[in-house]
């Protein structure tokens, strides 16, 4: 099938950015979306144009690399899916598609598609780890957790680090991604010992990095592609609270 | 010249707590003093940065994605091994070991994986305790599965996701130095060479990818913690990013390259679809618990919807070919089981590579709920790839490169033979030999991470100055230059073809030369071929732009660079090795029912390969192995 | 960090002085009603509220100060908010939110001019002179009953009060659920319901103020 595509161009960080129109003549429906940004890239190259720099590593799905914007949705709006796992299959043929950055103060570009992500780092750096020692830990039965507790932990504990919450976030808060660390942890007793610290921390980096704040649209849910529920955002709401109490 | 492994004598049983011992410490107030270079972010370069830092080392730590913890760890699914018992089912550190030396084919150096067999069980305790939310029964005990090639079930797991839950353990550990200021984190980060002076590891040379600066790192030590290198057969389950740049650069600077001919190749993955492709995709081996294998038994039933052919028409291979193992057969028997099957003709799906993955069975025995919590996500995946439910009818699956058991030479310490220069997980050799059993890999990254380096780091670290070559060293200047000069030229040439292109060109040689099944004439053919790529690749590549900018035609035509002059290698380390062992199979060494005929009289080596130049004949070291606790015996999974 | 200046500290005190500002407008409300039930019902209402004296003013100047509250708060967030975004997407698909929670602002801004003019029109009495007439035997209180009954009878203030109230019922749509959110109280089970019940909850205060304007202009009250 053929595609014309709309890409957001941008030399680098300070550069200014506009859209530019490619053609794909040659897509097949079993390409990823990736796959398909590959042959325009080769296209452009042998013509020697600057070919779209995009972020990707893993391509299935779990790394959190691939951070495009497709059709004004972050990873394109397909139920629980990244770009690099998203099939040309649900495209159709003559389909115009726009593909822009993550757009958020916290995520300057760097060229093109590719952002800086390094205010997630930043975050988790703040508090979203338990402080333990290598070594001198004690059995891991020695404290048991329940079922319940393990699965919540995990639901919370999918989350790619992506940054398509705060991407597709209004307010381009990155409560999402906060509160599902802060989640995880906070239930689990290895975590739960230093949970007010964590929250507290954890929150003031992320609004320094200069995400916004939650306004509970719920668009990130909508948009993560690992289904991260907002239930965990809830959740930090009420840590953040036990932790104002005495 | 004959290596030699520096293992401790005496009981193995004792000999890493003897060895511990033994080893020289550095003192709290002088750790602070040494600095390390840690390359790579993954399961084991995470766990090392953090746990050297912690200990008071000044750590920098690199690595090429935008975040630590993108590593390609995190892609890894079933699980972690570890010789806890908590089943009561007959597991011990003992049979671990067995396991892992007995998985491997004997290739492998008893010592170093007794002592992965005695610190799994550390490792498990560890990641619990910073969060790992691990698979958990009712009662809150933690949850076991079994895994191919061992007949316990010792492998824990956090759903699909058992990689992305440790390395974000390993990521929350390092974050938690970042912040506490022993670990400087670099990231998109590429090293681009191993700076030694006067044989002794004393920094890297590295590529931001972002500005495109040449930038270079002293350090006391390096540790390289870079991965694998399967991605030598341009379509495999790596990251797109994962290369051998790094361990090759330091294989150029004189580190032996071990074993590089144990590639594995992995039984369960999407079969690809065209020449589009540009990665496969693993899923879980753990599927092979509940998931059979089957292909028809009829070439014309191939084309029939899979559900229509009757069970009497249907050949589980695995089962019938190995009745005691059946489905959970080591990966490299179920994946040459899966190309037997389409070699006679006997595939399934587009182009015929493919066979069957059953859960029918299972479904009726426990119920799909059970199985989709079981495997959901993996299910999923493959829909989303496929188009095709995996519930509603056998997925199609068929092997691909997966897994590098080779890597650069290390001692028992985990240090190459360059001082200084130490290599952790998948880019070392040690203790996977000729094949790795599933679960296993996260256990060695880790292991290797928290638990050996930092005892062993300190043995080689009292023994030199701290800081006595830093960067301003001529050294570092020269090879700073290197790396440009070579920028430059491939810059320079502004031929036809792109990366891409020859990566692919490589890649199908050394799929179907180099492959599941090797025999003299294809690697003859691929030791022609290859030199004629790189010739090809030095004279008519297209790089656009410039190397001063964010350029990832750049980034992949280095790395295609490395991988054309280590092909050439692993070629010729397949094709001296005259046996069939583990990954390594030699058509011409089988017995006749197919099955892998080693040759432990003349083959029970380490090959360590010397660079000599490209194009130039490397030289082969021997590391003569020895087994006094496990003995050398026909492996059998019948 | 202060809980004024923390994002979800804020976000507690947007929920906390919307909770209160909820509860007013229910009771508010309930008052209003009243005037279903006559002239005299309504009168001895607004009778009662006046011999509490003091307690009126306390309590009318603690809402004055949660409703500035609110106001500044949620100013100063959009603010943040906006700054947090300084580039858009050329295309935006938005795949959850709405219009209502996407205009939050905008109807929380329509709601205080409305109050004002609310307050200029049945409180400090300036707007409508004719309106205010005195009640018999009320020592100089205006007959609540005439000023609301009369007030109706123009279609230029029936339909300022049905668009405040149509602002109000945006407003209340998606901050009434978010308050649950915001308290932590919600999980994937409740939340649905919640979106829900908060949008009742729109409709019944709409349907509710509503009523009283457009059932006096169509002459059903009298």
């Amino acid at each position: 099938m053929k595609l014309k595509l709309h890409v957001w161009r941008q030399k680098g960080p300070n550069a200014p950015g506009k859209m530019e129109t490619y053609d794909a003549d040659h897509v097949s429906p079993d390409q990823s979306f990736l796959e398909m940004l590959d042959e325009v890239n080769e296209v452009l190259v042998k013509e020697g144009k600057d070919p779209i720099a995009f972020d990707h590593d893993c391509r299935e799905g779990i790394c959190g690399m691939c951070s495009q914007v497709i059709n004004g949705v972050p990873h394109g709006g397909q139920d629980r899916t990244t770009v690099c796992q998203l099939h040309m299959r649900s495209f159709k043929d003559g389909d115009e598609i726009f593909i822009e950055p993550w757009k958020a103060r916290a995520f300057p570009v760097i060229k093109d598609l590719a952002v800086d992500r390094g205010a997630y780092d930043r975050i988790i750096q703040a508090g979203g780890y338990t402080s333990c020692h290598t070594g001198g830990v004690s059995d891991g039965n020695a404290i048991l957790i329940g079922k319940d507790a393990a699965d919540y932990a995990m639901d919370a504990a999918e989350c790619i680090g992506c940054g398509a919450c705060a991407a597709s976030c209004p307010n381009s808060s990155a409560m999402l991604f906060t509160s599902a660390k802060v989640a995880q942890l906070a239930v689990l007793p290895q975590g739960a010992v230093e949970a007010k610290r964590r929250v507290n921390a954890m929150l003031e980096e992320a609004q320094a990095c200069g995400f916004g704040n939650c306004t509970n649209h719920y668009e990130c849910q909508a948009a993560c592609p690992k289904g991260i529920n907002v239930k965990f955002i809830a959740k930090l709401n009420r840590e953040y609270i036990k932790a104002l109490l005495p | 010249m004959i290596l030699d492994g520096k293992c401790p004598k005496g009981p193995i049983e004792t000999s890493w707590d003897r060895h511990r011992f033994e080893t020289k410490l550095v003192n709290p107030a002088n750790k602070r003093k040494y600095k390390v270079l840690v390359v790579g972010t993954g399961l084991a370069g995470g766990a090392a940065a953090a746990t050297l830092g912690e200990l008071g080392y000044q750590v920098e730590a690199f690595c090429y994605q935008d975040s630590a913890r993108r590593a390609h760890s995190i892609a890894a699914q079933g699980g972690i091994n570890a010789a806890k018992n908590y089943p009561n089912d007959g597991d011990s550190i003992y049979r671990l070991f067995y396991d892992t030396i007995k998985g491997g084919d004997f290739r492998a150096r008893e010592a170093d994986v007794w002592r992965l067999a005695q610190v799994s069980n550390n490792i498990i305790d560890q990641c619990v305790a910073q969060g790992v939310p691990f698979a958990r029964d009712y009662a809150g005990y933690l949850d076991n599965r079994s895994f191919g090639g061992a007949q316990v079930s010792r492998t824990f797991y956090a759903r699909g996701q058992t990689g992305q839950q440790l390395l974000l353990g390993a990521y929350s550990a390092l974050s938690r130095q970042v912040k506490a200021g022993t670990v400087k984190l670099y990231v998109r980060r590429e090293m681009l060479d191993l700076v030694v002076v006067d044989g002794v590891a004393r920094g890297i040379t590295c590529r931001n990818l972002c500005t495109g600066e040449i930038e270079s790192y002293w350090g006391d030590a390096v540790v390289l913690a870079t991965g694998g290198y399967v991605n030598v057969f341009y379509l495999s389950t790596n990251a797109m990013g994962c290369s051998v740049t790094a361990t090759w650069k330091a294989a150029k600077k004189g580190a032996f390259f071990a074993n590089p001919c144990y590639t594995q190749i992995h039984p369960t993955c999407i079969p690809q679809t065209g020449e589009h492709q540009s990665k496969l995709t693993l899923m879980s081996e753990s599927l092979r618990n509940d998931g059979r294998c089957w292909v028809p038994k009829k070439k014309e039933d191939c084309d029939k919807f899979p559900n229509d052919i009757a069970e009497e028409d249907r050949d589980y291979y695995l089962e019938r070919k190995y009745p005691s193992f059946g489905n959970l057969a080591p990966r490299d028997i179920a994946s040459r089981a899966a190309k037997e099957q389409c070699d006679d003709d006997r595939g399934v799906g587009p182009g015929k590579r493919g066979v069957y993955l059953d859960f029918s069975t299972a479904i009726n025995r426990v119920g799909e709920d059970t199985i989709a919590e079981r495997y959901g996500n993996l299910f999923e995946m493959y829909e989303k790839i496929t188009d095709e439910n995996g519930y509603k009818r056998p997925m199609r699956i068929y092997p691909a490169p997966h897994y590098s058991m080779g890597g650069l030479w290390v001692d028992y310490n985990c240090m190459s033979n360059v001082p200084g220069l130490f290599v952790l997980g998948e880019a070392n050799f040690s203790v996977h030999g000729a094949n790795r059993l599933g679960a296993s890999a996260l256990m060695q990254g880790l292991a290797d991470g928290y638990f050996v380096i930092p005892y062993t780091i300190a043995g080689y670290l009292a023994t030199v100055k701290p800081g006595a070559i830093k960067a301003d060293h001529a050294e570092f200047k020269k090879s700073a230059e290197d790396v440009k000069a070579e920028i430059n030229k491939m810059l320079s040439i502004n031929g036809k073809k792109t990366p891409a292109q020859l990566h692919r060109e490589l890649g199908k040689i050394m799929w179907n030369n180099v492959g599941m099944a090797r025999s003299r004439e294809s690697l003859n053919e691929a030791l022609k071929v290859i030199p004629q790529i790189r010739e090809e690749f030095w004279n008519n590549v297209k790089i656009t732009g410039s190397g001063e900018e964010f350029n990832q035609q750049l980034e992949n035509a280095g790395r295609l660079a490395d991988f054309l002059e280590f092909g050439e290698l692993l070629a010729k380390d397949a094709l001296v090795r005259e046996e069939s062992c583990g990954g390594h199979f030699r058509t011409e060494h089988q017995y006749e029912d197919g099955e892998a005929k080693r040759d432990d009289e003349n083959f029970c080596y380490v090959a360590a390969w010397e660079f000599k130049g490209a194009g130039k004949e490397p030289e082969l070291h021997k590391e003569p192995l020895k087994f006094d606790n496990v003995h050398l015996a026909v492996r059998s999974y019948k | 960090m202060q809980v004024t200046q923390s994002s979800v500290g804020r976000k507690i005190i947007m929920a906390v002085t919307g909770a209160m500002l909820i509860a007013f407008i229910c009771v508010h409300l309930l008052g209003n009603l009243s005037v279903f039930a006559g002239s005299a019902a309504i009168n001895a209402y607004a009778q009662k509220l006046h011999s509490l004296g003091p307690v009126v003013w306390i309590f009318r100047l603690v809402m004055l100060g949660v409703f500035a509250i609110h106001i500044i708060f949620g100013i100063q967030l959009t603010i943040e908010n906006k700054a947090a975004t300084p580039d858009k997407n050329v295309q935006i698909k938005r795949l959850k939110t709405g219009f209502a929670a996407e205009t939050m602002v905008v109807s929380g801004l329509v709601l205080l001019a409305f109050v004002v003019y609310h307050l200029l029109h049945f409180t400090v009495r300036v707007t409508n002179p004719e309106i205010y007439v005195p009640i018999e035997g009320g020592h100089g209180m205006v007959d609540v009953f005439v000023m609301v009954t009369q007030g109706f009878q123009q279609l230029f203030a029936v339909l300022l009060y049905v668009i405040g109230m149509g602002f109000l019922f945006l407003h209340v749509s998606h901050g009434f659920q978010s308050m649950f959110q915001t308290y932590g109280l919600s999980n994937d089970r409740t939340l649905p319901v919640m979106v829900n019940v908060s949008k009742l909850v729109g409709v019944v205060l709409l349907a509710g103020y509503a009523s009283i304007p457009l059932l006096i202009i169509l002459g059903i009250v009298r």
